[in-house]
């Protein structure tokens, strides 16, 4: 379901995948297809760099946190989109949630090699603008823009 | 440091990528923690770690990294070497604990990643 505003201005290209909560070891195959767009692309190292590390720490709290969701990449001239949405818990405060190291991850989850409460300050820090907005027991979205 | 030079080191079986050991790394960085490696690491590194799924691909391959040693013994399935080889990776194993993998490393001048 949409639950931000889409800017569609100067669209050069949008791409959408679903990302599912059932199966954690395909958690990261939206990143790495989106990260395979934007090379093919051949958009700066740099920046596809930061676009995965933040895609992929999105996706996996979308994977590890909600009840699915989907990621949607938007291609502009100068910037790129990136809206990450899912219906699921939310999050009661989001101040909370985005210091370093706050994490509501499950030991089980600690053993796969996440939940050290890192994912939501380094998508913030990865990217030029950075929104999130959060509904508790119904969804999470996170639009986080990239500029070129 | 040559990753040839690692792999002696550390005394590495190579579970796929032997065509890259002439490559050189500039940093180590080692955790189980995937999203600490997201949020530290910069290119030209080495990632050690203990954890053996295949986010520990993953999470290489946003990172441009290209080389994994996995410490303590663990050696990933197939399924998660064929994906490292996707993105031309070498990924080796050794029995050193990541405490002493890491000594090693840095007694010899591989420096870890500024944090
Ligand atoms: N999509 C989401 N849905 C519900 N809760 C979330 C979501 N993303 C993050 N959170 C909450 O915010 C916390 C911090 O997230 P993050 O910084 O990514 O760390 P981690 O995922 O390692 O716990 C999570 O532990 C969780 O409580
Ligand atoms: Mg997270």
């Amino acid at each position: 379901m949409y639950r931000l505003q889409r800017d569609e201005s100067d669209l050069a290209m949008m791409k959408a995948f679903e990302v599912s909560n059932e199966d954690f070891s395909s958690a990261g195959t939206a990143s790495s297809k989106i990260k395979k767009i934007l090379r093919q692309i051949g958009m700066d190292a740099g920046v596809i760099r930061r676009i995965a590390i933040a895609t992929y720490e999105a996706e996996i709290n979308v994977a590890i946190h909600s009840n699915g969701g989907h990621i949607e990449v938007y291609i502009k001239s100068d910037k790129v989109d990136i809206y990450v949405e899912d219906t699921g818990p939310g999050i009661a405060d989001i101040n909370l949630a985005m210091q370093k190291g706050y994490s509501t991850a499950t030991k089980e989850i600690r053993e796969l090699g996440f939940g050290a409460g890192m994912g939501l300050p380094n998508m913030e820090k990865c990217c030029d603008d950075f929104y999130i907005e959060s509904v508790v027991d119904e969804y999470t979205a996170i639009k986080m823009t990239f500029n070129l | 440091m040559k990753l040839k030079e690692i792999a002696e080191l550390l005394k590495c079986e190579i579970l796929i990528g032997e065509a890259y050991l002439e490559r050189e790394v500039k940093f180590a960085f080692g955790s189980d923690l995937m999203s600490d490696v997201l949020a530290y690491t910069e290119e030209d590194t080495v990632l050690l770690t203990g954890l053996c799924n295949n986010q520990v691909i993953r999470t290489a391959e946003m990172l441009d990294l290209k080389s994994v040693v996995f410490v303590r013994g663990k050696k990933p399935s197939e399924d998660i070497i064929e994906m490292a080889k996707e993105d031309d990776m070498l990924l080796m194993c050794t029995d050193y604990s990541l405490y002493a993998a890491s000594g090693i490393l840095y007694s010899h001048g591989l420096e870890g990643t500024e944090i």
